[in-house]
């Protein structure tokens, strides 16, 4: 099983581009069903085969219940909210600089519609074998039994990368989004891996800033019994912008690698120092 | 410049004399290694309170929060956090007035006088795309409030829709230059220059060669992205900061590792860089980047061996 995009059938908006052409062929390679792109104006085009129309609304015609955002920051939030309204239950944003502001407007519609959002500033996710929504390079995922969950885009593929070579496949791939707004948490996604009978072990790859770990970390402790290795990336980076008093009086501390390292440790998480250090750690264990 | 109270950078002065002596101090001196360039003269006042009032981005709840507290100043870092108000503000529905109500502790005329403050605060806060809208400290003096000092962080990706004039006084040169090509870039002390894509696999390299003992001088952080181009720029802008070796660390996503080994060649060339340059690319065509770039550059495939070899050189 996959989680969160088991029998997708994909509407791909901002379709039309070439960022649209690429990946549209690039997931339809990997077996995802791409049954329909959204470009305002391009009705009646087809990309690699598919048909291009207006609306969400009329892309709903070819089946469609998932919604990858390929569109523009200035104009994501329009479409969005254009799938939200439609019924769609599942969006994958991989659009970076959407202001944060519209983010936490998209998040809370989202809500609002019981839809899942992925995103924004997400590489998607995949599930070798199965389906892919999103641009994570096809060659480096493998199908196995490990769930990766991650905040990065590159440095998810370099640690995916780093597991495939080493014999370790994967259930599901899942990059979150490096914005600091974002709809899919650390949270859910380890509680969808946790339900998943396919998956034995979980990779979770954080960063400074934030107290996203930290919550990961305190729910890991309540609610994950399966294994989970960490690597948390820039321990030894100098601590980011500062968000005025406000920033300091909500964090308290936390945010800083030790301070997720710690709360990882505390919830009997192994921890990786380095990517390359994760298969040896999940070898090690024998569990897979 | 935040802190710079505690820095020494306020002075107090009732006489002409005293505001000489207090003028030449700060601009004879630096704040925290930074050189004063601006002063700003104020009247004192006869502050008989303090407050503290924000509005900040919350990225755990996704939501603007409201913070407020009775004893604002300097101090409000180190304020117990349950003497600090914070309310969860809906982004569609705004602030309620029950919420101000119930949980702002205050007296009445002053709490009266606070609350329309607050909603122009959380207006200015939600109209102008902010990070951040703090007051602090906030001041009573003679019954009226009075913001002594502000501070707004306005969200940098949205700032296509506003016209502000955005000054930036605390960049370098090179620094500005990066950000003209949304190239982000970070500068420390050591000899090593970083190009890598990504923030995370930015910081990764980091620590990889902290490892090996290596000191990460300046960083450009490509983004998202494997542009060709931007790899161009990146080193034209490292050229300019002398470093000692160039380590490039890409993981290839949309663009074939080919075809950035070109533009790699191609800038090592035209730009006569003269220093090593130690070349980690992953990817698709990852083995022809290599056969092209293996004259011009030092070139491996993994992230361990790229970090010990740069190390060795940069010693």
């Amino acid at each position: 099983m996959s989680i969160f995009i088991d029998e997708a059938r994909v509407v791909v908006q901002g379709a039309t581009g070439h960022q649209g052409r690429f990946h549209i062929k690039a997931m339809q390679d990997f077996g995802t069903e791409i049954v329909a792109g959204v470009t305002p104006g391009k009705e009646g085009k087809k990309v690699q085969g598919v048909p291009i129309y207006n609306t969400v609304h009329q892309a709903l015609q070819e089946g469609a219940n998932a919604s990858l955002i390929l569109v523009p920051a200035p104009f994501a939030k329009d479409a969005i909210i254009e799938s939200l309204d439609a019924g769609i239950k599942t969006i994958i944003v991989i659009t970076e600089n959407i202001p944060c502001h519209d983010a936490m407007d998209i998040f809370h519609y989202s809500i609002y519609k019981g839809a899942r959002l992925i995103g924004p500033n997400s590489p998607g996710i995949a599930s070798p074998g199965k389906t892919k929504i999103g641009i994570l390079p096809n060659n480096i995922l493998r199908e196995g039994s490990v769930g990766v969950v991650s905040r990065s885009g590159t440095l998810t593929y370099e640690i995916v990368n780093e597991l495939s070579e080493n014999g370790i496949g994967q259930t599901t791939c899942i990059g979150l989004g490096e914005d600091s707004i974002i709809g899919t948490t650390f949270i859910d996604a380890l509680n969808a891996f946790e339900r998943d009978s396919d998956t034995r072990a979980i990779v979770l790859i954080g960063e400074i800033g934030g107290t996203a770990e930290e919550q990961a970390a305190k729910y890991i402790t309540t609610h994950v019994e399966k294994p989970v290795y960490v690597y948390i990336a820039g321990r030894t980076a100098p601590s980011g912008k500062r968000m005025g008093h406000a920033g300091a009086i909500i964090s308290r501390g936390k945010g800083t690698a030790r301070s997720k390292i710690q709360a990882f440790e505390a919830a009997q998480a192994k921890i990786a120092y380095f990517p390359n250090e994760i298969p040896e750690l999940i070898k090690q264990d024998g569990i897979l | 410049m935040g802190g710079r109270g505690k820095a020494g950078g306020i002075h107090f002065a009732t006489t002409h004399r005293e505001a000489q002596q207090a003028i030449k101090k700060l601009l004879d001196g630096t704040l925290r290694g930074q050189k004063v360039k601006k002063l700003l003269v104020e009247q004192k006042l006869d502050i008989q309170n303090e407050y503290y009032l924000g509005i900040l981005l919350d990225r755990e709840n996704r939501c603007p929060l409201l913070l407020f507290s009775p004893s604002g100043g300097i101090t409000i870092e180190e304020t117990p956090e349950d003497k600090i108000t914070m309310i969860k503000i809906n982004p569609f529905l705004g602030i309620q007035s029950h919420q101000l109500r119930n949980h702002i502790v205050l007296d009445k005329d002053h709490k009266k006088k606070l609350i329309p403050l607050i909603y122009n605060l959380y207006r200015l806060f939600r109209e102008n795309d902010c990070e951040l809208a703090e007051i602090n400290p906030l001041a009573l003096v003679n019954g009226e409030l009075i913001a002594i000092d502000s501070k707004v962080i306005i969200d940098d990706a949205s700032l296509y829709r506003h016209d502000f004039s955005v000054s930036d006084e605390e960049s370098t040169d090179l620094e500005k230059k990066a950000q003209e090509k949304n190239i982000s870039f970070m500068q420390l002390e050591g000899s090593i220059g970083v190009i890598a894509n990504g923030a995370g696999l930015t910081m990764a390299t980091l620590d990889a060669l902290n490892k090996y003992g290596g000191k990460g001088g300046i960083f450009l952080d490509l983004g998202g992205t494997d542009n060709p181009d931007k790899v161009k720029e990146a080193f034209i802008l490292l050229k300019k900061a002398h470093p000692k070796v160039i380590l490039l660390n890409l993981f290839g996503g949309v663009t074939k590792c080919d075809t950035i080994a070109k533009a790699v060649k191609s800038v090592i060339c035209s730009e006569g860089i003269s220093f090593p340059v130690v070349v980690r690319i992953k990817g698709m065509n990852e083995e022809d980047a290599i056969r092209i770039l293996k004259d011009y550059v030092i070139t491996t495939t993994t992230l361990t061996d790229a970090a010990q070899k740069t190390c060795k050189i940069g010693e």
